[in-house]
């Protein structure tokens, strides 16, 4: 099926979600069983920010091609059978070019391989600093809580900076007869809400659904089991697990709501603002849950939220472990004292300021994760330290690690009658971790058109 | 659980899950699942701006908390201390700093029939 029109006459929509991520792997039979259901399109993320700053910052994808070509063999296979579309949003992880040219040829591989015969879409999400500095200019960009206000400078250092698509743009695509769209960096629930609001169904129900789909099993009762298959219709809409093992019920669909979320009532879109405050669930039988009196507000000023990261350095690492009683039972002690005496090392071998590197000690199974916020004073049977050194170069944050790992090897705690050897989990000691990177934006630009911020490439079936 | 619980637990023994995950990379959310009414008048009553701002050293002014009676859940917001993958992030995912939330001391009435009210929080 190629979409071209609106369809007004359409009376239930049904997205197959076959996982919470390409290349997170499902069972075959589930997408069988969805296809059963009758689908109108097939949608899946293809990432987020959740893992962290490297992926967008470095372009790199958290997935492995492996994984993902497996995933896109079955789905592109799935979406020629039954003549519906298949969506990807969020390409490569972090939704950067590379990424979606990077999803775009395994998948036209794929295609080629099987003999498919799809036009594949790709939407670009990557955004110039030079361009933003101009909207920035004139007043266009505005901060989201807790961020303030945006410079020039924090745009021009950003190694990667995505514009945050809706629907709209891939519902471009699809209109301009895309089979499949490989979508840069868009909102979790775009993918899925991009076919039902151009089929016409109405919008509250619409993004209610993609939201509670967006992690697939996540709203089950089995969050493994796989993906889901939501039914919008005029009036609601209507879902189900695909694995016949797992079920929905109205705590497992409405805590959904709660899952990565700061407010569990409203979440914003480019287009306006769902609101769930007086959604109803309601339990059809055993599996399936029936959700009613969700709302759509459509602002009156289309926003695009925008991500960057920046390189912040380079790290490396160095993890050794300390058994032995006395230490241990003096851990902070022993840790401020590797904290002074590294410092002073480090200024008079090296020769640097505390501008030029920075490092961290994490105590683990002691206080690593929560620090001072952690309740529990028992003490440790063991610890591992981590020493993490940040600089501006390799070379040089290697070196503070080296400069300590006579430290690491044998410091003593004050008073100890001998020296210590400590047990260093590797060797070398010390693992270069190579650039790191850190979020700068947390800004909305403030558009004209929804679909203007971003670029679609439509390429006809690749196979000959 | 027994109809008359000792007189300190802690908000996690009231609970069917206590979670903590990102909201995106600069805020933390978390939610305590209550495992019944009383439960979640224990974690209503409990959970406010100002024991939250004590439990992770933020500002009782930058967090924000749901009760949802609905689903026997209290959900709380703010902004990560430290942004996600810095050098002092020490919690990616911001998965694990649910248990001092979890920790928090309960006081029990040892009458039955009284729930919420009388719950206070300390560290």
């Amino acid at each position: 099926m190629t979409i071209t029109t609106p369809n007004d006459h359409a009376q239930q929509v049904g997205i197959l979600v076959p996982a919470g991520m390409l290349g997170a792997g499902f069972d075959p039979a589930t997408i069988e069983r969805g296809l059963s259901l009758a689908p109108d399109v097939i949608a899946v993320d293809g990432g987020s920010t959740d893992s962290g700053p490297f992926y967008l910052g470095s372009g790199e994808a958290k997935t492995t091609a492996d994984a993902v070509a497996r995933d896109l063999r079955i789905l592109l296979r799935a979406a020629a059978t039954a003549h519906i579309p298949l969506i990807v949003g969020s390409c490569g992880t972090s939704g950067t070019d590379s990424g979606v040219d990077w999803v775009a040829e395994i998948a036209e591989s794929v295609s080629t391989d099987d003999r498919l015969d799809l036009s594949i879409a790709r939407i670009y999400s990557e955004q110039s600093a030079a361009e933003l500095t101009e909207q920035l200019r004139a007043g266009h960009i505005l901060p989201l809580p807790p961020a303030t206000e945006l410079s020039a400078e924090t745009l021009a250092s950003c190694s990667h900076i995505v514009g945050v698509m809706g629907h709209e743009p891939i519902a471009a695509a699809l209109r301009q007869g895309a089979d499949v769209v490989l979508a840069g960096r868009a909102t979790d629930t775009a993918v899925a809400a991009a076919v039902p609001l151009l089929l016409g169904m109405p919008p509250g129900p619409t993004w209610h659904a993609s939201k509670i789909v967006e992690c697939g099993g996540q709203c089950t009762t089995n969050p493994r089991s796989g993906g889901v298959f939501a039914t919008i219709d005029r009036t609601g809409f209507t879902i189900e697990p695909l694995a016949p093992s797992a079920a929905c019920t109205p705590t497992s669909v409405a805590a959904h709501m709660l899952y990565e979320t700061v407010n569990p009532y409203e979440m914003r879109e480019p287009a306006g603002t769902l609101v769930v405050s007086e959604a109803t669930y309601e339990a059809l039988d055993g599996r399936r849950v029936r959700v009613e009196g969700s709302r759509f507000e459509p602002a009156e000023q289309h926003t695009i939220k925008l991500e960057g990261a920046r390189t912040c350095g380079f790290e490396t690492v160095s993890f050794v472990g300390i058994r032995d009683p006395h230490i241990v039972a003096n851990i902070e002690t022993w840790a401020a004292l590797l904290r002074t005496v590294l410092t002073d090392r480090i200024t008079q071998t090296l020769g640097l300021t505390s501008g030029d590197y920075a490092f961290d000690v994490r105590l683990y199974g002691h206080n690593a994760i929560l620090g001072n916020l952690d309740p529990d004073p028992r003490p440790a049977r063991e610890v591992g330290v981590m020493l993490i050194v940040n600089a501006v170069d390799q070379a040089t944050a290697t070196a503070v690690a080296k400069l300590a790992n006579p430290l690491l090897l044998h410091l003593p705690v004050p008073g100890m009658a001998y020296l210590p050897s400590l047990a260093f989990a590797t060797s070398p000691a010390e693992t270069e971790r190579g650039a790191v990177y850190e979020f700068v934006l947390n800004h909305v630009v403030e558009v004209d058109s929804p679909t203007s911020m971003f670029r679609i490439q439509n390429r006809a079936a690749a196979h000959v | 659980m027994s109809d008359h619980p000792p007189a300190h637990s802690t908000l996690g023994e009231h609970a069917l899950e206590i979670r903590s995950k990102n909201a995106g990379p600069f805020w933390v959310t978390m939610e305590a699942f209550m495992k019944d009414d009383r439960g979640y008048s224990i974690a209503a009553d409990l959970i406010n701006e100002t024991t939250v701002a004590a439990l992770y050293a933020v500002s009782a002014e930058s967090v924000q908390i749901f009760r949802i009676p609905a689903l026997n859940v209290v959900k709380i917001s703010f902004p990560r201390p430290v942004p996600q993958g810095s050098l002092c992030d020490r919690d990616i995912h911001a998965g694990q700093h649910h248990v001092p939330l979890a920790g928090l001391a309960v006081r029990t009435p040892q009458h039955p029939g009284v729930t919420g009210g009388s719950a206070t929080g300390s560290l």
